[in-house]
C-alpha cells in the first residue's frame, strides 16, 4: 500500500493535488514544520486582529514585552511556566503509552494538599530545618499525586474501567477535597484559605538572595524551576536511555508487539499512571510551596488542562515540554496584561490548532502537479 | 398467469447463458507481490460460480477489482456487455456489482433497516421508517433471509448479520454479488441456510461470485468453478458436476519449482517441545485447538501444513505463553509452561516468528535498533541495571543489519518504512540470533518475493543445523516439503495426518476437509 496515490479530485483545475506517504523522516522536519506552523498562526492571527481594527504588529510587540519584555516580566513568565513543566510532563510520559490521564488538574491539587498536610498538620514545628521540611512536602506531594493516577491505574488493571473517564472524574473529586480542608479543616478565620506557611515551607526564591546578587530583587522565580527542569531531564532519560522507558514506548506504539516481547502491560499502566499522577503532584507541591504558601482556593487556573495541550505541542518531548511551557507561561502573563485578555489566548488557540494540523506533514508529502 | 410465467421461463434460458461479467487480462501488482497475473474470469447470469485457491492466491484482489476497490493495471472489465471502469464501490454498485466482505460493514447500534439505508439518499426528510422496516421484510422474504427489519444489528447472531449484508446489496439492486468466504464465519447449520439464499437468488437470475478454499463447499454449491494459483488461473470456468475433489485440490495447491535446498540428513536429538492434548479457545471463545498432541526434537523441522485459521495462529500463541489453554500440558525441555506469561517462554529459548509481521512481530513507529532488541533489551549487554546501552543497541543493530542484509538507509529508520521482505528479515533477525533452543515459525515467507523466500529458508536450515528444534507453518506446501522432517496437517482446531511422506492430493485433501468427509462417508456406508 506504500505506493497510494490520492488525487483528491478530477475537478477542472489546471493541476492535480497528489497526498503520498513519505517514506523518509528528516530530522530537520520536525522543527522546521513546527516552527512554520507557529508562523502561520501569527499571521493568521494578524488578519484577525487586522479583521477586528487592532495593529497586530503593535500587538504582537506589546506581547512579547510583557511577556519577555525585562527581566523581572521574564521571572514571572517562568514562575507561570514552573507548573506548566511539571504537569506537561505528567501528560507526556502518561500519552507516550497511549494512556489518556486527564486527570493532572486533580492530581495537582492532591500533591498540594499533601504537601500542606506536613505543615498543616502540625507534623514538622516553627523550628524544624527547611531542608528537611520541603524534603517531607515534596514526598508528601509526590505521594498525593501518585495516590491520584493509581486509582485510575487500577481500576483499569483490574475492571479495564476507562482511564479517561476515571481520571476526569477524579479532578472534580480533588478538588472538593482541598475545598474540604481550605473551608473546614485548615481554614484560617472562617475565609477560605489556610493560615500562611512558616518562612521554613518556603521554596527559595531568587529575591532571597538580593542582597548577595542585586539584580535579584523582586525576582520571584523559586526553586520549584530547578526541579522541574530536573524532572524533565530524569523524564527524558526515563523514555530514552532506561529499560522501562522502552517497554513505555513499545507499549505505546504497539501494545500487540510489547506483549509478544513479554512485557507486562498492566503492570506498567499502573506504574506509569501513578508516575504521571505523581510529576502533576510535583507541580501542586512547588506553586504552594513557591508561589501561594499556604493552600487556598483556585490554586490552579486549569494547569492539568493546559499540561495535555503543552504534551502534545512538545511532541510528547520532556526537553520541549520546558520552552513550549515557557512560551506558554509567557501567554498566560500576557493574557493578564493586555486589553483585551482574549487575544493572547486567542493566538494560543491558533497555535495549537496550525501544530496539530501540521502533523499531517510530517507523515505526508502533498505535491501539485500540472496536468 | 401462466402465460407470463411462460415467457419468464423462455427469458431465463435465453440469458441463461449470457455473460454477466467479463474480466480479461486483469493484472494487479501490490509492492514486490504481483497479486493478479493475467486473470481471465466469465460470470454467466443466474449461476453460483466458485472462485477457488488457497490464501494468498488472488481470489480476494480480483473480486476486489470487479467490486470498484482496486484499479487494476492492466485489463478490461466487461459488465452485461458495456465495458466498465470503477471508480469505487458505488460506482461498481451502480453497475449492478456489490461484493460482501468478511468483515462486515454495519453500525451495531444501529437497526437492520437503518444499517441497510446507510448511505443512501432515502428516506430523504423524514425519517418514517415503519414503510421501509415493511419492505425490507418483504424483501428479505423473497430470498428466504427472515430477519426482523426492527432489530438492532448487535443482538444478531453473524449468520444474521451476514443477511443484512446481503439484503443491503439487494436492496441496491446488483445483480452480481460477490461473497469473500462467507462460510468461514458461520455455524454449520447457517452455512446450509446461507446456501439456500443463494440458490434462490440464482434461480431469480442473480450471479454469485462464492469466493472460498473449502473444496467440499465449493463442490456442494457451485455450478462452475475457477482456480486461481498464484496469481493465475489454473482452471477457468469448470462445471463442478465434471470435476471432482481431488482434481480441485491439484488444480489449488499446483506443484511448481521446489528450490534445490541443501538439507542435511540429520538424526533428531532430544525432545525440545511437547504438547499433550492441549485444547483452547480463539479470540471469540470458540474451541480453536482440540486436543492437540505433537512433539519436536532438537535439529528436527516438524512443517504444519492447513489452511489459515485453522488453529495454526493458536497453536503457536500456546507454546510461546500468549494465549491460555483451556486444558493439556505445553513442555518446553521437559517443564510444563502451559498458562505461563510470554517473558517466561522467551526465558526458555523459544523464538517465535509471529503470523502477524506487522501488528504482532514489531512496533511501526520505532526505530529498527528499538525493534530488534525487542527479546534482548533485559540482559546484558544491552541493560545495565535500569538503563540501557544504547551504544550497545545500536552496535547489535548494525551487525544484524548487515549479517541479514535488511536494506534500510541506517538503523535508525522506522520499522513502518521498511519493505515487506526487509522488515521480515529484521524479525528473524531477531529471533534467530537469540541462538533459539525452540523456534516457532509462523508464514516465514509469506508475501516475499522469491530470492528473499530461498533467504528465509536457508536460515531456517541453518538453525535446524545448528540444533534448534523447529516448528513451522506454512500455506506453501512446496516450502514445507523442501524443509521439513515430518509434515503435520491441521483442520479445524485438529491434528488430522502426520506424514513422512510428500503426498501433495493426500496433504491438500486433508487440508480441505475433504479427507475427513470421506472418512465420514465411508463410516456411514457401513
Amino acid at each position: 500500500m506504500a505506493t497510494t496515490t490520492a488525487p483528491t479530485k478530477s475537478s477542472g483545475l489546471p493541476f492535480t493535488i497528489k497526498i503520498e506517504p513519505r517514506l523518509e523522516v528528516p530530522g530537520w522536519l520536525s522543527p522546521a514544520v513546527s516552527l512554520g506552523a507557529i508562523v502561520v498562526a501569527l499571521l493568521l492571527g494578524a488578519v484577525v486582529l487586522i479583521a477586528v481594527g487592532g495593529d497586530p504588529v503593535a500587538s504582537y510587540l506589546h506581547i512579547a514585552e510583557a511577556a519577555f519584555g525585562d527581566i523581572g516580566v521574564f521571572s514571572d513568565t517562568l514562575v507561570m511556566a514552573t507548573p506548566l513543566i511539571f504537569v506537561g510532563l505528567a501528560c507526556s510520559l502518561a500519552f507516550r503509552m497511549k494512556l489518556w490521564n486527564i486527570g493532572a488538574e486533580g492530581q495537582f491539587y492532591m500533591g498540594a494538599l499533601g504537601a500542606s498536610a506536613v505543615v498543616l498538620s502540625g507534623l514538622v514545628g516553627e523550628e524544624t530545618p527547611k531542608p528537611l521540611v520541603l524534603g517531607l512536602m515534596l514526598i508528601a506531594g509526590v505521594i498525593g499525586g501518585a495516590l491520584w493516577g493509581f486509582i485510575p491505574g487500577w481500576l483499569k488493571a483490574k475492571l479495564n474501567v476507562n482511564e479517561i473517564i476515571t481520571t476526569l472524574m477524579l479532578n472534580y473529586i480533588a478538588i472538593a477535597l482541598a475545598n474540604y480542608f481550605v473551608f473546614g479543616v485548615w481554614s484560617e478565620g472562617g475565609f477560605q484559605m489556610s493560615r500562611t506557611f512558616p518562612k521554613s515551607a518556603w521554596l527559595p526564591r531568587l529575591l532571597d538572595y538580593a542582597k548577595e546578587v542585586p539584580l535579584f530583587r523582586g525576582l520571584t522565580t523559586h526553586f520549584g524551576l530547578v526541579l522541574a527542569v530536573v524532572a524533565a531531564v530524569i523524564v527524558w532519560y526515563i523514555l530514552y536511555r532506561s529499560r522501562w522507558g522502552y517497554e513505555i514506548r513499545l507499549i505505546g506504539d504497539n501494545p500487540r508487539a510489547a506483549e509478544y516481547a513479554g512485557i507486562n502491560i498492566v503492570r506498567n499502566s499502573v506504574l506509569v499512571l501513578m508516575t504521571s499522577g505523581a510529576l502533576a503532584g510535583l507541580a501542586g507541591m512547588s506553586e504552594i510551596a513557591g508561589v501561594v504558601h499556604r493552600l487556598q482556593t483556585s490554586i490552579s487556573p486549569g494547569y492539568g488542562f493546559t499540561g495535555i495541550i503543552i504534551a502534545w505541542l512538545a511532541k510528547l518531548n520532556p526537553i520541549a515540554v520546558i520552552l513550549v511551557s515557557v512560551l506558554f507561561g509567557g501567554l498566560i502573563l500576557a493574557g493578564r496584561e493586555i486589553q483585551p485578555s482574549g487575544v493572547p489566548r486567542l493566538i494560543q488557540g491558533i497555535i495549537l490548532f496550525m501544530l496539530i494540523a501540521s502533523d499531517v506533514l510530517m507523515r505526508y508529502r502533498i505535491r501539485i502537479e500540472r496536468r | 398467469m401462466t402465460e407470463v410465467q411462460n415467457a419468464a421461463n423462455e427469458m431465463q434460458a435465453a440469458v441463461e447463458m449470457r455473460a454477466a461479467v467479463e474480466m480479461r487480462g486483469i493484472v494487479k501488482r501490490f509492492p514486490g507481490v504481483l497479486a493478479n497475473d493475467q486473470v481471465d474470469f466469465d460470470l454467466r447470469v443466474g449461476e453460483i460460480h466458485a472462485l477457488l485457491g488457497e490464501n494468498g492466491a488472488g481470489k480476494s484482489t480480483l473480486m476486489s477489482a470487479l467490486a470498484g476497490l482496486y484499479k487494476p493495471e492492466a485489463g478490461s472489465i466487461t459488465v452485461f456487455g458495456k465495458a466498465a471502469s470503477f471508480n469505487s464501490p458505488r460506482d461498481a454498485i451502480a453497475h449492478g456489482i456489490g461484493m460482501i466482505h468478511q468483515h462486515f460493514t454495519l453500525i451495531p447500534s444501529q437497526t437492520v433497516t437503518e444499517n441497510i439505508l446507510l448511505g443512501l439518499d432515502e428516506p430523504r426528510f423524514f425519517m418514517r421508517l415503519s414503510d421501509y422496516d415493511k419492505r425490507m421484510a418483504e424483501l428479505g422474504e423473497r430470498f428466504g433471509l427472515k430477519i426482523a427489519p426492527q432489530t438492532k444489528v448487535w443482538q444478531l447472531s453473524v449468520g444474521e448479520q451476514q443477511r443484512v449484508e446481503i439484503l443491503k446489496m439487494l436492496y441496491r439492486g446488483v445483480r452480481v454479488l460477490i461473497m469473500d468466504e462467507p462460510t468461514a464465519v458461520l455455524a454449520p447449520q447457517e452455512i446450509e441456510g446461507l446456501i439456500k439464499t443463494l440458490r434462490a437468488m440464482a434461480s431469480e437470475g442473480k450471479s454469485i461470485v462464492f469466493i472460498s478454499h473449502k473444496l467440499n463447499e465449493v463442490m456442494h454449491v457451485a455450478d462452475r468453478v475457477t482456480v486461481l494459483r498464484q496469481g493465475k488461473v489454473t482452471a477457468a470456468g469448470l462445471p463442478t458436476a465434471e470435476t471432482s475433489i481431488p482434481e480441485l485440490a491439484k488444480l489449488m495447491v499446483g506443484r511448481s519449482v521446489i528450490f534445490s535446498l541443501d538439507k542435511k540428513p540429520q538424526q533428531p536429538g532430544e525432545v525440545m517441545l511437547e504438547l499433550k492434548d492441549v485444547c483452547a479457545d480463539n479470540d471469540k471463545g470458540l474451541p480453536a485447538l482440540k486436543n492437540i498432541s505433537l512433539t519436536v526434537r532438537a535439529g528436527e523441522v516438524i512443517g504444519v501444513a492447513g489452511v489459515a485459521g485453522n488453529g495454526q495462529r493458536e497453536l503457536a500463541e500456546v507454546i510461546t505463553g500468549l494465549r491460555h489453554c483451556t486444558s493439556g500440558q505445553v513442555l518446553v525441555n521437559g517443564e510444563d509452561v502451559a498458562n505461563q506469561s510470554a517473558l517466561a517462554a522467551i526465558r526458555k529459548g523459544v523464538s517465535h516468528v509471529p503470523e502477524d509481521r506487522t501488528h504482532v512481530g514489531s512496533a511501526p513507529n520505532l526505530s529498527i535498533t528499538d525493534n530488534v532488541i525487542m527479546k534482548s533489551y533485559r540482559q546484558s549487554p544491552l541493560a545495565s541495571g535500569w538503563s540501557l546501552n544504547y551504544v550497545a543497541a545500536r552496535k547489535k543493530a548494525e551487525t544484524l543489519k548487515d549479517e541479514y542484509s535488511i536494506l534500510a538507509p541506517s538503523v535508525d529508520t522506522q520499522a513502518r518504512l521498511l519493505s515487506g521482505g526487509n522488515l521480515q528479515r529484521a524479525i528473524l533477525a531477531r529471533e534467530l540470533s537469540a541462538k533459539p533452543k525452540l523456534l516457532i515459525a509462523m508464514q516465514p515467507t509469506r508475501g516475499l518475493d522469491v530470492g528473499a523466500i530461498e533467504g528465509v529458508q536457508r536460515l531456517l536450515l541453518a538453525q535446524r543445523e545448528a540444533g534448534a528444534a523447529i516448528l513451522l507453518s506454512s500455506e506453501e506446501l512446496e516450502e514445507l516439503f523442501a524443509l521439513s522432517d515430518r509434515i503435520l496437517v491441521m483442520y479445524e482446531g485438529e491434528i488430522v495426518g502426520d506424514l513422512v511422506e510428500h503426498d501433495l492430493v493426500q496433504i491438500g485433501l486433508m487440508m480441505t476437509g475433504g479427507k475427513k468427509n470421506e472418512e465420514r462417508k465411508e463410516k456411514r456406508e457401513e
